[in-house]
């Protein structure tokens, strides 16, 4: 109220919004020119390629960034980085808009949400970008090319398999997800429910529960007390996901059911060292994340030279990682989970 | 608006009437009847390790809440908490880096220290721009989470970085109940003290009531104010210690969003959000109400949607209770007062 009240703060508040309007238009444009320049000149870097990670200040993203920009100056490419500190769906949008706008050629993103970035990817592409989807797929529609770290199915299968190996094959045992709406972990758990039902070797292992604590440290916690509270008998607990796994992890090595109640899913070794080492987490999985980034880039860059369109069949050199073949639907995979435990956690750091 | 009550001797039958009147009794109601109904539902909620867990969610909660109503009292808000909260639990996971055998006490004495300069920041933005609170600490919230962003990265402290006797903080318990959450009743019960007989507790009611009155009468109300932003930033400090020790890891993101909870349980406390009453007992008991009900509907399994659209209830609920409050307790001055005549 008191803001607004006198003209001569008016008139002050004012000149700042003018200001500050300038100073934005001033960065946009200068952003926007210097797009301009790398696409036109091609002197020294063949273009540019953005990252857009689910979310920026994420340590697993941050591997999968890393490997990214490694990737990038392998083939002669700037790398940037843009996106939001939170993952939700439509927080993508502006900085998709802000890359197309800077004339960007490769565009790699893991979407928060299928369709939501949809428009504005489709928006990048009729300016000419090419699209890579990495680590969580967008609607096929709206990409190129779609790099997954595994085969969806094996992801989920080796989740199974852990905590079946864990509770001796029979018990009941619950999902703690990311956000309801994730697509990597929804088909994941998806893959598992369909095994369960099918495979007699699970017959006996029952899924009570899927919860989703959002990737938030809190929520996964109390999310996961909750389980536990009211389930009785549950025997274990998968966590398709980095934040939920280390969370869910933390509770367990703090409570009662420590060691009664196993737990597995997706983690970062660094994240879960302390866990695996005083005993109440046996077993859990991963890929290597900086891979994925790796052979985006590449995907990228034989993307906009037109080695291949995205179709089932054509192939590309990514690096380091030899030659990889594009599948069904346009999803290219760059290699099997690893299984880490007690033996040979301390060979990795990330 | 809302009156200052002050509680002088009264008779018994005063008393009573005060204590069933109070705006803490249907809060704490509404508590207790939660816990009864989630009990009959699933008994394994009362079970000692999930007891044990509610008092441990509430205990952050409640002392960013008491802390929070010592600034909504004033007529204030204090939005920047959730940053300020990540800031010292950033800085507790760097100082056990830096060095590991510091004693526990220091490291508390840091965060505090740490949390109350930041508050001072906002205190003295408010008190010198004459520009809503509301305002001064949403930018705030913007500033220290955008240093705390510059400042961590993606560099996260995990609990096995620091010492194991600093986890078990938030694990061991005295006859049961966790430290921590000792620790945050003690807190609550002082500040409460505080607040109802010392001069200076009943000072910020005061200025909460109607500031310029407040000013006329010769309280310092610059002052009082600034140090009611140190208390929060100080108690917030404290909180985001005990955050790096009950939570697996800190970093760049901690405690974003959790202004608004806080906000939220003080409000749904009883303490009004345009300040001069309410009781940071009453804020407390607000932060155990919204934890319980988290932890409640995931112990019946209902849906997180619920969650949500239950505590905009009782937000609501709340602030019309304390109109209906304010309104009766205005008219019945009135007709006192005609007697008097």
């Amino acid at each position: 109220m008191k803001l607004f009240s006198t003209s001569s703060r008016g008139g002050r508040i004012g000149s700042i919004a003018a200001i500050a309007t300038v100073v934005a238009l001033a960065a946009t444009g200068c952003a926007a020119t210097n797009g301009g320049d790398s696409g036109d000149g091609g002197g020294d870097s063949a273009g540019t390629i953005a990252f857009l990670p689910k979310q920026l200040n994420n340590p697993y993203t941050d591997v999968v960034l890393g490997g990214g920009e490694e990737g990038a100056a392998a083939i002669g490419y700037d790398s940037e980085v843009l996106g939001p500190l939170e993952a939700s769906a439509s927080a993508q949008i502006p900085f998709i808009e802000q890359a197309t706008q800077q004339g960007t050629k490769v565009i790699v993103i893991a979407a928060n949400d299928p369709d939501a970035v949809g428009p504005a990817l489709q928006t990048a592409r009729e300016a000419g970008a090419k699209i890579v989807a990495f680590d969580s797929d967008t609607n096929p529609d709206y990409r190129d090319i779609f790099i997954s770290q595994v085969v969806a199915k094996d992801v989920a299968l080796i989740q199974l398999e852990i905590i079946s190996e864990q509770i001796g094959g029979s018990g009941e045992i619950a999902i703690l997800s990311a956000t309801a709406t994730a697509t990597n972990q929804n088909e994941w758990i998806k893959f598992m429910e369909e095994e369960l039902e099918s495979n007699p070797d699970y017959a006996d292992i029952k899924l009570v529960a899927k919860v989703y604590g959002d990737d938030d440290a809190d929520k996964s916690f109390q999310e996961t007390q909750g389980l536990l509270s009211s389930y009785p008998d549950l025997a274990g607990i998968i966590s398709p996901t980095t934040v939920g796994i280390a969370a869910a992890a933390k509770y367990l090595s703090t409570s009662d059911y420590k060691g009664k109640v196993a737990l597995t899913g997706l983690g970062l070794p660094n994240e879960m060292r302390e866990f695996v080492k005083d005993g109440t987490v046996q077993e859990f999985a991963l890929w290597d994340p900086a891979q994925l980034g790796y052979v985006a880039a590449f995907a990228g860059k034989a993307l906009v030279d037109g080695t291949i369109t995205g179709a089932e069949g054509d192939t590309f050199d990514a690096g380091d990682m030899g030659e990889i073949t594009v599948g069904a639907n346009g999803v290219a995979i760059v290699g099997p989970p690893t299984r880490f435990n007690a033996d040979n956690i301390d060979e990795y750091d990330f | 608006m809302s009156t200052v009550t002050h509680a002088p001797a009264v008779p018994r039958s005063n008393a009573l009437k005060r204590f069933f009147t109070a705006r803490e009794i249907p809060v704490a109601g509404a508590l207790i009847a939660l816990i009864l109904v989630t009990y009959i539902i699933n008994p394994r909620f009362l079970s000692p390790q999930s007891t044990k867990d509610l008092m441990l969610n509430a205990t952050i909660m409640v002392i960013l809440a008491v802390a929070q109503a010592l600034v909504i009292i004033t007529r204030n808000v204090d939005l920047s908490v959730g940053a300020i909260l990540g800031l010292v639990a950033f800085g507790t996971g760097t100082v056990f880096d830096m060095f590991p055998t510091i004693p526990l006490v220091l490291v508390f004495v840091i965060g505090m220290i740490f949390g109350g300069l930041l508050g001072s920041i906002n205190g003295m933005l408010v008190t010198s721009a004459k520009v809503p609170a509301l305002v001064i600490t949403l930018g705030t919230l913007y500033i220290f989470r955008g240093v705390l962003s510059s400042w961590a990265g993606s560099k996260q402290f995990f609990s096995g970085d620091n010492p194991k006797a600093f986890g078990n903080l938030s694990v061991d318990t005295l006859i049961g109940i966790p430290i921590i959450t000792i620790i945050a009743v003690v807190i609550t019960v002082a500040v409460a003290m505080f607040m109802s007989s010392v001069r200076s507790g009943r000072d910020l009611y005061a200025i909460g009531s109607e500031p310029d009155a407040a000013r006329l009468f010769g309280i310092p109300v610059g002052g009082r104010v600034l140090s009611a932003f140190i208390a929060c930033g100080a108690l917030t400090g404290l909180a985001g210690v005990l955050y790096a020790s009950r939570y697996n890891s800190v970093g760049a993101l901690t405690g974003s969003g959790i202004e608004l909870d806080v906000v939220a349980a003080v409000v749904v406390g009883g303490v009004a959000i345009f300040g001069g009453s309410g009781t940071v007992a009453g804020a407390a008991i607000g932060a155990v109400l919204l934890s319980t009900i988290t932890g409640a509907l995931t112990a019946t399994r209902v849906d997180k949607f619920w969650q949500q659209a239950i505590v905009g209830v009782l937000i609501l609920a709340a602030i019309i209770i304390d109109r209906v409050v304010s309104l009766r307790r205005a008219r019945k001055l009135r007709v006192n007062e005609a007697k008097d005549v």
